[in-house]
């Protein structure tokens, strides 16, 4: 049997040009909730975050690696904050290992996790359940 | 046959699958004894070794055989050896650049490409390479062309891309913006697994077909009808991962509603089960034949996971769990890697007709591998319910007590990587013998 291409190849150019379309969107749509832009100490900490690999073992909203707790609300969370983060940083534990940041990297790894904070919660305890299968989330912006 | 350069290829993939099995074995050590190794080489050093040595070998073992099945089997002429050539010694550079890196701590990427983010350039002309040689060598006339030449042009068309977009966090465009830059990181790395899975569900349907020797499977309309639902989970359906960040929600609704569509592909493999079973020319190819035969296996497993944690109701409690680890090795090992190991076989006995595949070892080693992964698996699944239940329903107690609460889960999932890894090794060590003999010669 010999396939005719023709049909096929239209349907790829329809999906392609829905693609496009779906990017243009998707790149130019911020957060449901409008926060500030990563402050240049943010991008700092950010960037020793990758450099550190602190995403193997932990996660933010939920994604990363395992091994560690996620830290999406660890700025906020009740009874850590920043010099919670910073003793962590200091003294490792467990399988963290120690790490050996000056205050100022701390300091930026710190701004990071704040504004990361800001966007969201995780884990969304107060989302709802819908009867078809879907989840309302909670925003930082209805708390 | 003169051009050894797929073999170069398969012959790299196999090498980065063991080595990457031993850093995932190290790492995961890490579960059971804490304290052990982390100021030498943590965790969060192996990672990375593992995970880039995984994905490289299902990417470098595709490569492999597509060029194989289009030049050697197909007989294509192909439009240009040296640039197969160069692909190769890029990937081949790069490969080693990439390991100096993670062993440097040169690790200013993120997740799965953690590696500096300049050898990402190499990688990419390495891809571009591969596209301007695979058109070339095919496009003569669309004409007849069968499902699996779309899924591999597909395949590589969309690698570059997501390669590309896994690093828009370059610019600051999308960096300064948290939310966004995370959804397009997510959609990338989704959207790169779905460009592997064109070529790797590509070589199944052309094993399928080789094996069969029916040319039906890969030309009639039905084959085409999945690979366009494929092709559309591939651009759609990637926020799935994403359904807890605030993004707005219609991209979330987009996601859910095409993810959904994968339950036909879950109808059609139940409705066909008995006619999919392959039944002919069995003889030559036994061992391709009952890897194909457990790839049927694993797609069915994987798939209801899947589905499930779709549903954006199952996916609050399953994310950010182990249950997503056993998503991601059951599909990479129990789909990838056995349609790899099936196209190896078959590449083994087009080599060298003779050789007989099914030994004794080789089918005890297939059987050892195959309940490995399933305790492997379901170890991964168990200790992501209890982390699970620990967040939403007990909430009591410390993440580290949590942690301490799962470790017999570790150990079994640890002894049973082993089982993955011996089993494994035995399987592919004729393959490597055959390889390394052909490539020598
Ligand atoms: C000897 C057997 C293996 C062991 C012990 C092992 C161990 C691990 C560990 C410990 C992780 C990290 C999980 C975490 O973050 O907590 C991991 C992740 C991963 N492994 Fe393996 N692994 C093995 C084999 C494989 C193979 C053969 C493949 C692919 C063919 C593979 C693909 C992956 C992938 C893709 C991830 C990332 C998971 C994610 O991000 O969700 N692994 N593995």
């Amino acid at each position: 049997m010999v396939s005719n291409p023709r049909p096929y190849i239209f349907i790829m150019a329809v999906l392609l040009a829905l693609f496009g379309f779906y990017n243009y969107i998707i790149y130019n749509t911020d957060g449901y909730v409008a926060v500030e832009k990563l402050s240049p100490v943010a991008v700092q900490g950010q960037q020793l975050f990758q450099s550190n690999r602190c995403w193997s073992c932990h996660q933010l909203y939920g994604l990363g690696g395992y091994l560690g707790p996620d830290l999406t609300n660890v700025y906020s969370a009740e009874g850590k904050g920043a010099n919670y983060i910073k003793a962590f940083l200091n003294s490792g534990v467990k399988s963290m290992p120690q790490f050996h940041f000056t205050e100022e990297e701390k300091e930026a790894l710190v701004q990071y996790l704040k504004q990361v904070d800001e966007t969201g919660i995780y884990p969304n305890y107060d989302a709802e359940i819908e009867a078809t299968g879907w989840v309302k989330i909670k925003y930082r912006n209805e708390e | 046959m003169k051009n050894k350069v797929p073999l170069l290829f398969l012959l790299f993939a196999l090498t980065a699958l063991f080595l990457g099995m031993l850093f995932g074995l190290t790492a995961s050590l890490q579960y059971l004894l804490p304290e052990f190794l982390k100021e030498t080489v943590p965790f969060s050093k192996l990672r990375p070794f593992h995970v880039t040595s995984e994905t490289s070998w299902i990417v470098l073992a595709a490569t492999g055989s597509i060029y194989f099945f289009i030049a050697s089997v197909e007989k294509f002429e192909l439009f240009s050896p040296k640039f197969q050539l160069l692909h190769f010694i890029l990937f081949l550079l790069t490969g080693v650049a990439i390991y100096f890196s993670f062993a440097f701590d040169y690790t200013e990427g993120r997740e799965y490409f953690a590696f500096k983010p300049i050898l990402m350039i190499p990688i990419l002309i390495g891809w571009v390479l591969f596209a301007i040689n695979y058109f070339k060598t095919l496009y003569t006339n669309m004409k007849g062309w069968p499902v699996y030449y779309w899924m591999w042009g597909t395949g590589i068309v969309f690698m570059c891309y997501h390669l590309m977009e896994a690093h828009f966090w370059l610019f600051d465009f999308f960096r300064l913006n948290f939310i966004k830059d995370f959804a397009v990181q997510w959609k990338s790395t989704g959207s790169f697994t779905g460009s592997w899975n064109m070529l790797v569900y590509g070589i199944s349907i052309y094993l399928m077909s080789e094996i069969k020797k029916d040319t039906d499977v890969a030309t009639n309309k039905i084959a085409f009808f999945f690979y366009f639902l494929g092709l559309t989970n591939l651009m759609f359906g990637w926020a799935h991962h994403t359904y807890l960040l605030p993004t707005q929600p219609w991209i979330r609704y987009v996601a859910y509603a095409i993810s959904m569509t994968e339950w036909i592909v879950l109808a059609s493999i139940i409705y066909n089960w008995k006619r999919s079973v392959l039944k002919i020319e069995k003889e030559n190819h036994p061992m391709a034949y009952r890897f194909l035969l457990a790839t049927d296996f694993w797609i069915f497993i994987n798939i209801i996971l899947a589905l499930l944690f779709s549903i954006p109701a199952i996916n609050f409690f399953t994310h950010g769990t182990h249950v997503t680890v056993a998503h991601s090795m059951g599909t990479t090992i129990g789909i990838n890697t056995t349609i790899l190991f099936s196209a190896l076989f078959f590449i083994a006995h087009y080599v060298r007709p003779q050789l007989k595949t099914d030994t004794k070892w080789v089918k005890r080693g297939f059987v050892a591998f195959n309940i490995s992964l399933f305790i492997f698996f379901v170890s991964l699944i168990i200790a992501g319910a209890k982390r699970s239940y620990w967040m939403y329903v007990s909430k009591e107690g410390s993440f580290a007590e949590m942690q301490d609460s799962i470790v017999p889960y570790y150990i079994s999932f640890f002894i049973f990587g082993i089982g993955i890894f011996i089993s494994l090794l035995i399987v592919a060590t004729p393959i490597f013998k055959v390889l390394l003999h052909k490539i020598k010669s």
